[in-house]
């Protein structure tokens, strides 16, 4: 119970941005055509809801998100851990990483597009390469701030060099790795949502685009609130996760 | 003292390299024999070489010149006969204290139910019973050592090598693990070589101390250690109290002058 009101205390400013939302067009401060009352946005979200508008389109979004973002953590994570682990694969690839690093990543909608045509594997494919890199430097920068006393330790037990690999380099990179898939995260929804607003047929981003231009206002804006609504639990749901795996952490 | 010799080292050096800067000559031309089921203590100024040693011992560094055998095999990496206790625990912390015991011994073909006996008895050996659960994060710093020096005995290794396992911890803290590490060899006779930096305990502890030089690291001499270790008034006796002054001076003089080199 105390949690639940800590909860309420801790988000009750958007509480009070819903209510100055509300009022503002209400008394005809803002005008609906910049921006649609709050009460009428939750009416065309349950609308879009009820025509299986905002499923259909959220599925294909989730869809993409969540197979991008999954090949840029594995392949991600292990190009790291071995770029530390092995350093020839450090030399070869680090020029490559500095070089796309500070690349943004949105350039690269057309091109991924020209390559894999307007549908999932286009998306997909951005979002993997856009979220791989702070994948690979947090698995990077962990993995080769593990502990040598702890690698002795487990060698001096018996543990192989691959084992080893397995049970101190990937746990000791465990920490940065996780704050770099919170990047990648975070990079994903931006990297969905604009890639499909540029060119898509279905996802958020889509419907954001359509509705806009068909001055369908009020859902449009249902559509924008779900979004962030979706990258907020996600980031929290997250930040939960995180915490347990690294709770043995004082 | 009619064992023979386990661990023999024959004219090791060995050099320290800095990712920057010069190579600096760490040991030099080191001979050392140790025998089997001995307790040795490595003594020493600080940045003379012994932990160096230890570790070459332990297969974790590169044998540049001499040979290191251990029952006549030249030794080629680390290897489980050989279990290490470092000075700053080198638990894996997101183990628990159990899993962490658990580690050398999921390496064994044992059963999972004699494993699990094993790291229990070796856990309560060290008095850590109802901190099992525990991650590192959680111990102080004395059950943190106590927790590895289980570790490290319950695969049963041969031979302990540790580097200043004591030097991390408070001065009360130290003293009853001295006096645990003194009765739990008494028990098991592993083979122990130590590195320590102080005579008290390395006169307490060890049945010899090699003393070493100041960088680059050689043996000294090796001094003779035995006493009743078990009359609780011993840090008073008079042989005691002769023994650590004279290694005292031993060690001044290389302090002294590893002191020069560094100004």
């Amino acid at each position: 119970m105390n949690a639940t009101v800590a909860a309420l205390v801790r988000y009750s400013p958007l509480l009070l941005i819903a209510i100055a939302w509300e009022g503002a067009s209400r008394l005809g401060l803002v005008s609906t055509l910049v921006l649609p009352s709050l009460s009428s946005v939750i009416a065309a979200w349950v609308d879009l809801v009820q025509s299986g508008e905002l499923v259909s389109n959220g599925v294909a979004s989730i869809y993409r998100g969540a197979a991008g973002l999954g090949l840029s953590i594995v392949i991600g994570a292990a190009l790291g851990v071995f770029m530390a682990w092995w350093r020839p694969l450090h030399v070869v690839l680090n020029p490559l990483v500095e070089l796309f690093y500070p690349m943004p990543k949105s350039a690269l909608i057309p091109v991924t597009v020209i390559w894999l045509g307007f549908g999932d594997g286009s998306k997909i494919l951005l979002i993997f390469l856009g979220c791989m890199l702070p994948v690979t430097i947090g698995a990077f920068n962990g993995a080769r701030s593990s502990d040598q006393v702890l690698v002795w330790s487990a060698r001096s037990m018996g543990a192989s060099r691959l084992r080893m690999l397995w049970d101190v380099v990937v746990p000791s990179a465990l920490p940065e790795l996780l704050n770099g898939i919170r990047t990648a995260l975070a990079l994903s929804f931006i990297l969905l949502v604009s890639s499909e607003l540029i060119v898509a047929r279905q996802g958020f981003g889509y419907l954001i685009g359509s509705l806009g231009a068909n001055g369908s206002y009020e859902a449009m804006f249902a559509v924008v609130l779900t979004v962030a609504l979706l990258g907020f639990i996600a980031d929290r749901a997250y930040q939960a996760l995180m915490q347990r795996l690294l709770r043995w952490r004082e | 003292m009619t064992e023979q010799a386990q661990i023999v080292v024959e004219g090791v050096s060995h050099h320290y390299r800095p990712a920057v800067g010069r190579a600096v000559l760490a040991l030099e031309e080191v001979s050392l024999a140790v025998r089997e089921r001995e307790f040795l203590a490595l003594l020493g100024p600080s940045g003379c070489g012994k932990s160096t040693l230890l570790y070459l011992i332990g297969g974790f560094l590169p044998i540049e010149t001499g040979r290191i055998t251990v029952d006549g095999a030249p030794i080629a990496a680390p290897g489980p006969d050989r279990g290490i206790v470092f000075q700053h625990f080198a638990l894996f912390p997101w183990k628990t204290v159990r899993k962490n015991v658990l580690y050398g011994l999921e390496r064994q073909n044992l059963p999972q139910e004699e494993r699990d006996k094993r790291a229990q008895s070796f856990i309560d050996l060290v008095g850590l019973s109802g901190f099992e659960d525990s991650y590192p994060s959680q111990l102080s710093g004395g059950m943190k050592q106590r927790t590895a020096i289980a570790r490290t005995l319950a695969f049963d290794p041969r031979m302990l090598l540790m580097d200043e396992p004591f030097g991390a911890l408070d001065a009360q803290t130290r003293s009853l693990m001295q006096a645990e590490l003194l009765s739990i060899w008494q028990k098991t006779r592993k083979t122990v070589i130590f590195v320590t930096h102080d005579v008290q305990e390395a006169v307490f502890l060890a049945e010899r101390v090699a003393v070493m030089s100041a960088r680059p690291g050689r043996i000294k001499t090796i001094v003779d250690t035995r006493f009743d270790k078990n009359d609780p008034d011993i840090f008073k006796a008079k042989p005691f109290v002769d023994k650590v002054d004279e290694i005292w001076h031993l060690v001044r003089e290389e302090a002294i002058k590893a002191q020069g080199k560094r100004s």
